[in-house]
């Protein structure tokens, strides 16, 4: 859920100058950026060009290019399908088809309530037990269609009795 | 049945990935609360928190050393049984033992089961065995003892000892390690750095990832080694920020390394200096090509380079560079210390030692092997593997990741190592094993290479970002029924110009999936374009399923488990599928044990 940026600026300067203002830092910077609001804000991004001297639009094209980033703000919970080979080739397309039905988002979206927000990811290293999925930092191994509707209910989101929200 | 009574008993917790996602940590803090010392428990016992046992199909897994017993599927609420008759009385529990699925037979120990015996581990020894976040454990099991030979070695011994053992780079392109290393000794140039490539993006290869989660410490000491070889003093090692397991155990493994002396200044009383820093991935794919990873160090977007100079040359901020992938680094220790012809003497002609696969898929026994080189495809799916899923038809198996291909079963006789594999059109890769059967669709699987390959080419080069492009266009029009004559040659030419011309390895092989899968399933593709059909039942705009009344008996599984209620039909009588409704998931066909789901 977007946290309120005003509110943690103070807290957003000390990870961003906890590390040297050098370029190699950047990434780093970033990630604990991300882990704390979230996404990454614009106004975090600024910090960092103005610590590290990169220009602005360097920041923003490294922010883009590396796909671990958000610049939007993502839901409560985040549900990461694992699209990995292993994953898919055990039905992931139909889990992510399954959270468009019932959630009404798809891959990069948030639900309007901002509870839950949708990703796929490349692999999450845990293909013996495929598909899997995450909801924030909690593991789901051998998800089926219908238990993706069981992992939803339990985060609080309404399903119908048809697969439909 | 009774066993002696040991005094100490040993209680390994597998916390690997897929354990934790299966409840081990509720296991292991029910262990914890309940081996309370005033609990009356006179048998002395503690547990540890290993790395992956690869064997995650089982999980979680619970050993009790030193009686070597196996518990498989164990959950919290079994712990207070383990305690009571396995620790205190020395009874076994053989429901929890492992079942063989074919001769019901059950073992007592992990040991015996075909699917350890077969392999042989060097990169993976440790795993599972020790506690990955203790360096005395790495210790006593003769960690730093190769580090200790080094040190007492010229720097040209220990690259020619790398040399001779025939070592070639785990990550793919099976470059020789020793050779890379020879190289940037020679540089002049300094300081000079060591490298781990732990980006480890090939969706379904984990082994890495273990290795960095289970044994952190062996990666620590091959790169010291490499270090004291080529004169290095700064070493980065480079981890997928998603592998939060990973870098925790290296950070405490660095720290632990600092404080005994082998990082920092003075290592082992020589004048050597050499430390290594963590480095977080951003989730890039091509940042696993070594140019991108190290563009990516530097802090800058990953994007690769043309390899004219190599980095051994002008590598990290232009300076003399090693980059190892980290099971090649978790193989340098043993070599140093059992000697380049005790490595040498395992594996084929070409590719020498033992390689980790990750075998998954819809395999029986899904996790890490690790077997020699030149090991058949038959011995690993079938003899450790157990065969495939629910007795279906094995199709093909995929090796080498987004950039590898699919291999035929004609071919489950193909002795696997760097060169076979790459004659039959596929490669070795990082090391996925990914098996597939008949309810794979093959023309799916090259289009979901491609879509992985187009969101993952970082645009620099016009043939890897245009040529991926129109090529997934031309598949997923013939996943959606649109295909139309001339599309494969279509592709194969497109494929050819890709691979002649691209700038990097991503580009170069990225046409691999497609063109082994129009090789050797030609008719598969034809189908799709042909007749409108997907004979594997995947791709949904070509897809109906049907339930055989001969061979329902109306169980009501299917019914039960579909999502949309889209199964009708009484108990005991055949059940029907509503065309309207259905939406092709797949949960009824995946799940009827009598296969009477059909595709039309």
């Amino acid at each position: 859920m977007a946290v309120d940026i005003n509110q943690i600026q103070e807290k957003i300067h000390v990870i961003i100058y906890a590390y040297p203002g050098e370029k190699r830092y950047i990434l780093a910077m970033m990630q604990d950026l991300q882990k704390i609001c979230n996404y990454l804000p614009r106004e975090g991004l600024e910090l960092i060009a103005e610590h590290t001297g990169v220009a602005f639009s360097e920041i923003y094209s490294l922010a883009t290019f590396y796909k671990a980033f958000s610049l939007v703000p993502r839901g409560k919970y985040n549900i990461k399908v694992c699209d990995g080979t292993a994953c898919h080739i055990k039905g992931s397309a139909v889990i992510i088809d399954q959270v468009f039905n019932s959630l009404g988002i798809k891959p990069g979206e948030t639900t309007e309530d901002g509870l839950f927000s949708l990703e796929t990811v490349n692999c999450l290293g845990a293909c013996a037990i495929a598909p899997v999925l995450m909801v924030n930092e909690k593991i789901y191994p051998k998800v089926s269609s219908s238990g993706l509707l069981d992992i939803i209910k339990a985060y609080g989101g309404h399903v119908h009795e048809d697969g439909k929200s | 049945m009774k066993m002696e009574n040991h005094k100490f008993r040993k209680i390994l917790v597998c916390c690997g990935t897929g354990c934790l996602a299966n409840g081990s940590m509720d296991v292991f803090q029910a262990l914890k609360e309940n081996l309370d010392p005033d609990s009356g428990i006179e048998v002395e016992t503690y547990v540890k928190a290993t790395g992956c046992n690869g064997w995650c199909e089982q999980g979680p897994l619970v050993k009790i050393m030193p009686d070597d017993i196996t518990y498989c599927h164990v959950k919290a609420s079994d712990v207070k049984e383990v305690i009571e008759k396995t620790i205190k009385n020395g009874e076994l529990i053989k429901r929890l033992l492992y079942r063989d699925p074919q001769s019901k037979k059950r073992f007592k120990s992990h040991h015996e089961i075909d699917f350890y015996k077969k392999q042989h581990k060097i990169a993976l020894r440790h795993i599972g065995e020790i506690d990955p976040a203790s360096i005395s454990d790495y210790l006593s099991c003769g960690g730093y003892q190769a580090l200790q030979k080094a040190v007492g070695m010229q720097a040209a011994e220990i690259v020619s000892q790398i040399i001779d053992s025939g070592l070639r780079g785990r990550g793919g392109a099976g470059f020789p390690t020793g050779l890379k290393w020879q190289s940037c000794a020679r540089q002049e140039n300094s300081p000079k750095y060591v490298i781990c490539n732990g980006d480890e993006g090939d969706p379904g290869a984990f082994m890495d990832r273990s290795i960095m989660e289970g044994d952190p410490h062996t990666v620590i000491e091959g790169m010291i080694i490499c270090a004291l070889a080529i004169g290095a003093e700064k070493g980065f090692i480079y981890v997928r920020d998603e592998y939060a397991l990973a870098i925790q155990n290296l950070k405490q493994a660095l720290a632990d390394a600092r404080s005994f002396g082998y990082l920092g200044d003075d290592i082992m009383g020589r004048d050597f200096f050499f430390d290594i820093e963590i480095v977080r991935g951003g989730g890039a794919f091509v940042c696993g090509e070594e140019t991108a990873l190290i563009a990516s160090i530097e802090g800058n977007i990953g994007e690769p380079r043309d390899k004219y100079v190599f980095p051994t040359e002008k590598g990290l901020w232009g300076k003399p560079t090693v980059i190892n992938n980290v099971e090649t680094w978790a193989n340098i220790p043993v070599i140093i210390l059992e000697g380049a012809e005790n490595f040498a003497s395992i594996g084929t002609d070409h590719s020498k030692g033992t390689k980790v696969f990750s075998l998954v898929g819809k395999v029986m026994n899904t996790g890490l092997v690790e077997v020699p080189m030149g090991t058949t495809l038959r011995e690993i799916i079938y003899d450790i593997g157990g065969g495939i899923l629910k007795g279906r038809q094995f199709k093909a198996v995929q090796t080498g990741g987004p950039s590898g291909g699919c291999i035929p079963a004609e071919l489950l006789d193909l002795p696997v190592d760097f060169e076979s594999l790459a004659a039959a059109g596929s490669m070795m890769g990082s090391g996925g094993l990914i098996v597939m059967d008949d309810r794979t669709c093959m023309v799916e699987v090259a289009r979901y290479y491609l879509n992985f390959l187009a969101g993952e080419s970082c645009g620099k080069c016009v043939p890897c970002r245009e040529g991926i492009r129109r090529m997934l266009e031309i598949l997923t029009r013939i996943c959606e029924g649109q295909g139309k004559e001339g599309d494969l040659e279509l592709l194969e030419e497109l494929g050819e110009t890709l691979q002649i011309a691209s700038l990097c390895a991503l580009g170069k092989t990225a046409p691999n999936p497609v063109l082994s899968t129009i090789r050797y399933f030609r008719d598969e593709y034809l189908a799709h374009i042909r007749e409108h059909r997907c004979p594997a039942g995947v791709c949904r705009k070509l897809t109906e399923f049907y339930i055989d009344p001969e061979l329902c008996n109306g169980c009501g599984l299917c019914k039960k488990n579909c999502p949309v209620n889209a199964i009708s039909g009484e108990k005991k009588e055949p059940h029907v599928i509503s065309q309207e409704l259905c939406i092709r998931c797949g949960d009824c066909i995946n799940n009827c044990p009598f296969l009477a789901v059909k595709v039309k």
